[in-house]
């Protein structure tokens, strides 16, 4: 059964359509987050996020507690936001930044305060136009609200923020390319080691890089305690997150949910949540968190929504999009389709991830479209394998980057659970899904 | 640790079960193959920062989750680390990262300049898989496509290394390509308003790991398999770049950078690289007139007319003039010129005009440079040195333009952030964006600026009480002061003649005042051409000796008065006019293109009987009597001293066209017909004598025993020597093969040698020309600079097709400020009036030139191929050349 | 000579003063860019190498890594039509289709009057209304051929101008505020709040 108990944490106005407004935002306790962590010690206040086990909520799921204490002794010289919300089924960071801006300003003036940095930059994903806009005017009204600037609200403490457009890049979500496009040349990722951004960020400097929704969480962490947000969920995944639900169901759609109470059956069929597959089809496969993840069956059904349960099953939660796929859809042109998203949004530094994604794409191209062979399965099977070795989980990689060897998911997962169908394709020279 | 435990400077790791000892700081790659062990590799290139990006250098590093693979050109050393280089897994890697590549490359080795000398080619024939498994269709783009002048790009061929955007920004910093697009479609790509022209364009063809960067002055040429090759040093300006010269079939083909440590790390200038068709192109004319022609027969003058003769015809006309010129006295003939010669030629003209002959009129400059014997007197830098002072003081043409490799090396330390650059700025140069300290340093005012740089006095620091006015804040004076320090300890100046329009009196007493106040200094002198400081050191200037000696170093260590100084270049030219000289042997080199004082150049050259020595035609062969035809580069053997006084081989590789001499055997046999013998049988006879005599090290040199030559006048640690990466400078043959010699492969730096064998010339032994007077400035009027560029109508690039389409038209340039105050817009035509001269000219805009001067580029052309710049100069005209910019 | 006009290059300028290095303001420069010519022109593109202090190629080289910026002309109205997995699963490519079908061009090209170009999108992040329509980087949220249509039909009569500034005008929202005191003084600043803080906590201990 789908919990419900949970209090909504990062999307509680959603149901006020000015949820927008500098004084909708006051008027629901907005900014009192603020006033309390300035009244602590910034020590106090890190203290407070690390008691609440806040994960990342950006598709590597790090403690964002942890990440700030790398930072404690070697002073932290920017904090950066990572709002580049490119991971496809993903769209919760764009209810936050359209929804509730105010909401994920607050967060970052709580959590600059507890790293003592001065400057902030918001990276925004460019196509979101009016996410730029909102995030702009609550700048603007936390500036004139006297939250954000010289000496906010009396306490010593000054900031700015900057809103940074992205232009268009996937791979901008990655944390170092994104600091490469802060810095304002192409979205390269870098080594890591040595380029961990606590070490070697922008400019060089010691830089923290947090997601939009983990930010988003911060006011109601300090209002309630550290303490409140990690009695809900279980385990490692505390408190509640975003997902984000699309595909084969009926109600697609962002639902903030309490970690591990809830299962994926809760959110994909419960008529509350998902309300289940239209039309009165099955479920054939479903993507746990992002087309990095590998694919889950109907056996999986009754994971809970937990970052470290759903690793054990060796996949991932990610940036918590589900995708559900019936079984009138064809895991062959889904599978094609998303090797083609990597191919196009590959950055083209190293060697396996530039070529053997558009490798990959035309040979999945030809099983979906006409013209594939009976060994290009194992041919598929062996060029995954020269980008991530082993083809194990989590993965090893060739390539500089995760994007690299998140590229096999998709087809490795279609290939085990439905290899008949790509069978089908090649003796049909196409898709047989017509 | 305790305050006595040394640091260490090694470590130990594990390489395929083998324990090797590796440097601290030492990348993988490099210490797997200093001991053997070579990882395959395409991005990775020893003179730039690793990015690793190709990942075909993946291997096996042990970790705390297992062994993972990891690039090896990008993981540096630690205590214990095990690699494993050859597994399966690695292995298999190796197969997947070339399959990838070769998956859209296409199957152009039959048409690609690349094959047979290709790490592609040769990494996949050892690595790869025999076939592949790619059957759609390769990617395809339009080929090849010209993105410079000079280099033609062929994106299908291009692996995305991004060896060349990184010599381009990194290296060079002129980023004129950049990576373009994302994913599979990245290419490299220049701007459409910007080609590839940099004057260092052509490196990124040399370390490009496929075909895809081609040079068209190569493209289609030769096979490697067909080349023989040598290694040698390029002698177009004085650094010495060490190179590979290849010929093919008896005909110079390619040059190619050597990676030598101490000078250019393996890049070469695109002048120096692609000039071999001035040596060898079609030009084989005998077209006496024509810039880059070759001369290959002797030539005597009758009836007016230049006609071929033989050799025996030609010295004998040859005595005939010298002994018509000196039968009152010896100085009736004089020698310019000589930089174009080796040392042991310059020995052994000198042996001639001295010793035979009986003149001391000898200048290997042409007026344009600085006093000859401030020059052997300042305590001389190495590159080295320069690339590790902690502060460079430039007071010079630019850089880039004259000397590249030495800007290339300054550039790196001081992007490094381990040199401190101040810079007199006379003009716009390329070091501008790099400078710490930039002191504008109007024409006039170098002594001042280094007067007050050098003393404590309040009011030389204000130069507002200056009569010329004001130039820069005290306080960049004082950050300059601190820089310094007290006695110049690393501190290394870098001099020259920065503007050809200016009294080398001025320059000459900065650079004095500046070695007098900072005694641990070191000086580069940046005197361009060839092998000047060779014919300096063989004593082809007024009152020098051989052995970087002079007459007054001799006076002072015997006690013997010093005798009178013959005449410099300009002092022959105007004794030419007065009746006191009649002769002039021109020793290689055109007089015409690089006097300043054009008037009285052609004045002289008419009244004279000229004997030319000389490989290349000229303007200047129009006044000659007698030709007398020379090897050139890459003909001829001999050594050759750079700017940092380091002596080195030159290997010919391609026989003298038709009847040309080396210019050893020209002067012996001319001192024969003079009825003398020099006693220099051969080029080795001279390198012998002057090892013997000086005690410098020709000799040595010329029998092989160090490659990167010995440095004169200093005391040089020998570095390490190195095996050379047959990947990161593809075409460089192996050591096994023909013509690199015993030390083929491997990278030395010999021990230097102090002194010579006579003595040499201290600053005591300096006596300079007064320095002038400098009237006021005019407030309406700006004061001239003319500079050099690297291409411009010299034989070296008129010879060279492709270079020569990169000259650029003569214009005027001045600083904005200027433009505001006198009224003009950029593009404007205006008229330049200076004493001498009127001319109209386009006028452009430039913030890197100083304040209150117009800058003019010597050696240039207007569109109607006529030369403005030269009108405005004289040899006998005041020390700074005023103009009047006018709007026509 | 400036190929931004007035207003634009005092905006560029204010951009730059925002970052600790310039080159950081590549990205906003080149939106800037096209807010002012509708795509990046060379001129354009040289202003902003001067601004970042970077080479025309690799001004050129940044912006062509990325998708929105378009180094040649395109219609006032950029239509992109996602079809990643979730749109792709709701009928993404035949919405695209369709698209190409009323605008008049080929997916990826521009109408012949220059009104429309059509692009086709990876995830635009709007999944649960899927198949994802943008026009000029705002949501449209036409998921039928028929709503398609009806918005294809306001554009080309004008009527969504406020809503839809032409193809290059991104964020239409200036910046106000800012920090008031320089930031050599942050420092002090932080360190006299700390004293202060600790002087409090050890008052409330007695």
């Amino acid at each position: 059964m789908a919990s419900f108990t949970a209090p909504k944490i990062v999307s509680s106005r959603s149901e006020f359509t000015d949820s927008h407004t500098l004084s909708r935002y006051v008027a629901t306790g907005g900014f009192e987050g603020l006033k309390k962590a300035l009244s602590m010690f910034p020590e106090a206040v890190a203290s407070e996020v690390e008691r609440a086990s806040l994960l990342g909520r950006g598709g590597a799921g790090f403690p964002a507690g942890r990440k700030w204490s790398m930072l404690r002794k070697a002073p932290v010289s920017y904090l950066v936001i990572n709002g580049d919300e490119s991971e496809p089924a993903t769209f919760k960071d764009h209810y936050l930044v359209e929804r509730e801006p105010h909401q994920l300003v607050e967060g970052i003036i709580i959590a600059s305060y507890a790293l003592q940095v001065s400057q902030v930059f918001i990276f925004l994903r460019g196509e979101f136009a009016l996410g730029l806009e909102r995030v702009q005017q609550a700048l603007n009204d936390a500036y004139e609200y006297g939250a954000l600037g010289s000496n906010i609200m009396g306490s010593g403490f000054s900031l700015d923020i900057v809103v940074h457009p992205g232009a268009g890049a996937y791979i901008c979500g990655e944390e170092t390319a994104l600091i490469e496009a802060l810095e304002g040349k192409r979205g390269f990722p870098r080594i890591k080691p040595p380029f961990f951004p606590a070490a070697i960020g922008l400019y060089g400097q010691p830089t923290v890089v947090n997601n939009v929704e983990t930010m988003a969480n911060l006011p109601w962490i300090i209002n309630n305690g550290g303490a409140a947000f990690a009695a809900l969920g279980g385990g490692r995944s505390t408190g509640t997150r975003l997902f984000a639900l699309s595909g084969q169901v009926n109600n697609p759609g962002m639902y903030e949910l309490e970690m591990v109470k809830n299962t994926f059956r809760d959110i994909i069929f419960d008529p509350a949540l998902g309300g289940g597959i239209p039309e009165g089809r099955k479920l054939k496969a479903f993507i746990p968190g992002g087309v990095s993840a590998p694919w889950f069956g109907p056996e999986h059904l009754d994971l809970p929504l937990g970052q470290d349960e759903v690793a054990e099953k060796a996949s991932m939660l990610g940036s918590g999009s589900i995708v559900v796929l019936d079984d009138a859809s064809c895991a062959v042109r889904a599978a094609w389709r998303i090797t083609k998203f990597f191919s196009r949004e590959s950055c083209g530094q190293c060697t396996p991830c530039r070529e053997g994604s558009g490798w990959l794409e035309r040979i999945m191209f030809r099983l979906e479209h006409g013209g594939g062979r009976p060994e290009d399965v194992e041919l598929l099977l062996d060029l995954c394998d020269n980008i991530a070795p082993g083809l194990s989980w989590p993965p090893q990689q060739t390539t500089i980057c995760v994007l690299g060897s998140s590229i096999p998911s998709s087809i490795t997962s279609a290939i085990t659970m439905f290899r008949s169908e790509f069978e089908a394709h090649v003796t049909n020279d196409g898709c047989p899904h017509v | 640790m305790s305050e006595n435990a040394p640091t260490r400077t090694t470590v130990s790791i594990t390489v395929d079960g083998r324990t090797i000892e590796a440097n601290v700081g030492e990348l993988i790659i490099a210490a797997a193959e200093r001991s053997g062990t070579y990882i395959p590799r395409f991005c990775y290139h020893p003179r730039m920062e690793p990015v690793g990006v190709c990942r075909m250098c993946l291997v096996e590093v042990d970790g705390p989750r297992g062994a993972t693979l990891q690039p090896a050109c990008y993981l540096t050393v630690s205590d214990g680390m095990v690699v494993t280089t050859a597994s399966e897994k690695v292995k298999k890697a190796q197969d997947g990262v070339l399959e990838f590549l070769l998956a859209n490359h296409p199957l152009d080795c039959p048409v690609c300049d690349k094959g047979g000398e290709c790490p592609l080619q040769d990494q996949t024939l050892a690595h790869g898989s025999g076939e592949t498994r790619f059957i759609e269709e390769k990617r395809h783009f339009a080929k090849p496509i010209p993105i410079g002048e000079l280099v033609l790009l062929d994106r299908e061929r291009c692996i995305q290394c991004s060896r060349c955007t990184r010599f381009a920004s990194e290296v060079a910093g002129d980023a004129q390509i950049d990576f373009a697009g994302r994913g599979e479609s990245i290419e490299v790509a220049p701007s459409p308003t910007q080609p590839f022209d940099s004057i260092f364009s052509g490196n990124t063809v040399q370390i490009c790991p496929v075909g895809a960067l081609t040079a068209k002055p190569y493209r289609f040429t030769a096979r490697p398999w067909d080349l023989e090759q040598v290694e040698s040093t390029c002698t177009t300006c004085s650094v010495g770049c060490r190179v590979a010269v290849q010929s093919s079939q008896g005909r110079l083909t390619r040059i190619l950078g050597v990676d030598s440590d101490p000078v250019n790390h393996g890049w070469l200038c695109d002048k120096g690289r692609f000039v071999i068709d001035a040596v060898d192109g079609e030009n084989l004319s005998n077209d006496v007139l024509a810039a880059g022609s070759r001369i290959t027969e002797p030539m005597v003058r009758r009836n007016g007319e230049l006609v071929t003769t033989s050799w025996s015809e030609a010295l004998s006309a040859a005595a005939h003039i010298i002994s018509d010129a000196t039968k009152l006295t010896p100085t009736g003939v004089g020698a310019i010129g000589g930089a174009a010669l080796t040392n042991e030629a310059a020995f052994a003209w000198e042996r001639l005009l001295r010793g035979v002959i009986g003149t001391d009129n000898i200048d290997a400059q042409y007026g344009d440079g600085i006093d000859a014997h401030l020059v052997q007197a300042l305590p001389r830098a190495t590159l080295d040195e320069v690339a590790t002072a902690c502060t460079v003081v430039v007071l010079s043409g630019d850089l880039r333009e004259e000397l590249p490799i030495v800007y290339l090396r300054l550039r790196e330390s001081i992007v490094k952030g381990t040199t401190n650059l101040v810079e007199l700025a006379t003009a716009s140069s390329s070091l501008r964006s790099l400078a710490r300290v930039v002191l504008p340093t109007r024409p006039g005012e170098a002594h001042h600026v280094a007067l007050a740089i050098a003393s404590d006095d309040a009011a030389l620091s204000n130069l507002a009480t200056h009569p010329q006015g004001t130039a820069f804040q005290p306080k960049e004076l004082a950050e300059v002061r601190r820089l310094l320090g007290e006695t110049g300890e690393g501190v290394v100046f870098i001099v020259g003649r920065p503007n050809a329009a200016e009294d080398a009196a001025i320059i000459e007493a900065a650079i004095a005042t500046f070695a007098r106040r900072f005694p641990e200094a070191k000086f580069l002198p940046t005197l361009r051409r060839s092998n000047i400081y060779g014919a300096l050191d063989m004593g082809l200037a007024p009152g020098l000796r051989p052995g970087r000696s002079s007459v007054a170093a001799i006076a002072r260590v015997s006690g013997v008065t010093a005798e009178e100084r013959g005449r410099s270049t300009v002092e022959q030219l105007v004794a030419i006019l007065a009746g006191e000289q009649s002769a002039l042997v021109l020793l290689g080199g055109c007089v015409l293109g690089n006097v300043a004082d054009q008037s009285l150049a052609k004045a002289a050259l008419d009244a004279a009987k000229v004997i030319a020595v000389t490989g290349h035609g000229g303007a200047t062969l129009a006044y000659a009597d007698v030709i007398l035809p020379t090897a050139v580069s890459h003909e001829r053997t001999g050594t050759f001293t750079n700017i940092e006084g380091r002596v080195s081989s030159l290997a010919p590789k391609i026989t003298a066209p038709g009847s040309a001499w080396s210019d050893v055997a020209i002067a012996s046999e001319l001192a024969e017909v003079l009825g003398q013998t020099l006693g220099l049988d051969s080029i080795f006879d001279a390198a012998s004598a002057i090892e013997s005599t000086l005690g410098y090290p020709s000799a040595s040199v010329l029998s092989g025993s160090a490659t990167d030559g010995v440095v004169v006048g200093a005391v040089t640690a020998p570095s390490l020597a190195g095996p050379l990466d047959p990947m990161a400078n593809p075409g460089l043959r192996s050591a096994d093969a023909v013509g690199l010699g015993a030390r083929a492969g491997s990278v030395t730096h010999a021990t230097s040698l102090p002194t010579t064998l006579v003595p040499m010339v201290t600053f005591n032994d300096v006596s300079l020309a007064p320095t002038p007077s400098i009237p006021l400035a005019d407030a309406y009027g700006l004061r001239m600079v003319v500079t050099r560029r690297l291409y411009d109508n010299g034989m070296a690039v008129q010879g060279t097709p492709a270079l020569a389409a990169l000259v650029q038209t003569t214009v005027a340039m001045a600083n904005p400020y200027d433009f505001d105050r006198l009224g003009v817009a950029t593009g404007d035509v205006v008229r330049l009036s200076s004493a001498l001269a009127s001319s109209d000219i386009t006028v452009v805009v430039n913030s890197g030139v100083t304040r209150g001067t117009v800058e003019l580029v010597l050696g240039s052309r207007m569109h109607d191929g006529s030369n403005i710049v030269s009108q405005h100069l004289s040899s006998t005209q005041p020390a700074v050349v005023d103009v009047r910019m006018e709007s026509r | 000579m400036s190929h931004f006009r007035t207003e634009i290059r005092q905006r560029a300028e204010e951009l730059v003063s925002l970052y600790p290095r310039k080159r950081s303001a590549m990205l906003p420069l080149l939106h800037l860019a096209q807010e002012q010519d509708g795509y990046l022109t060379d001129e354009a593109m040289a202003e902003v190498a001067e601004l970042t202090g970077t080479t025309t190629a690799e001004v050129r080289g940044t912006a062509s890594f990325y998708d929105m910026f378009h180094l040649e002309p395109v219609g006032k109205y950029v239509v992109g039509v996602c079809t990643n997995i979730a749109c792709l699963l709701a009928g993404g490519e035949e919405l695209l289709a369709h698209a190409s079908s009323t605008l008049g061009c080929p997916v990826g090209g521009t109408s012949a009057d220059g009104l429309f170009t059509l692009e086709e999108t990876e995830c635009l992040a709007d999944c649960n209304i899927a198949p994802c329509v943008q026009v000029n980087h705002r949501f449209v949220r036409t998921t039928t051929p028929e709503t398609l249509d009806a918005l294809v039909d306001d554009l080309r009569n004008g009527r969504r101008e406020d809503e839809i500034p032409p193809h290059g005008t991104l964020i239409r929202v200036r910046r106000s505020g800012g920090l008031r005191v320089p930031r050599a003084q942050l420092a002090d600043e932080r360190a006299a709040a700390q004293t202060a803080r600790e002087e409090r906590a050890a008052k409330v201990e007695k």
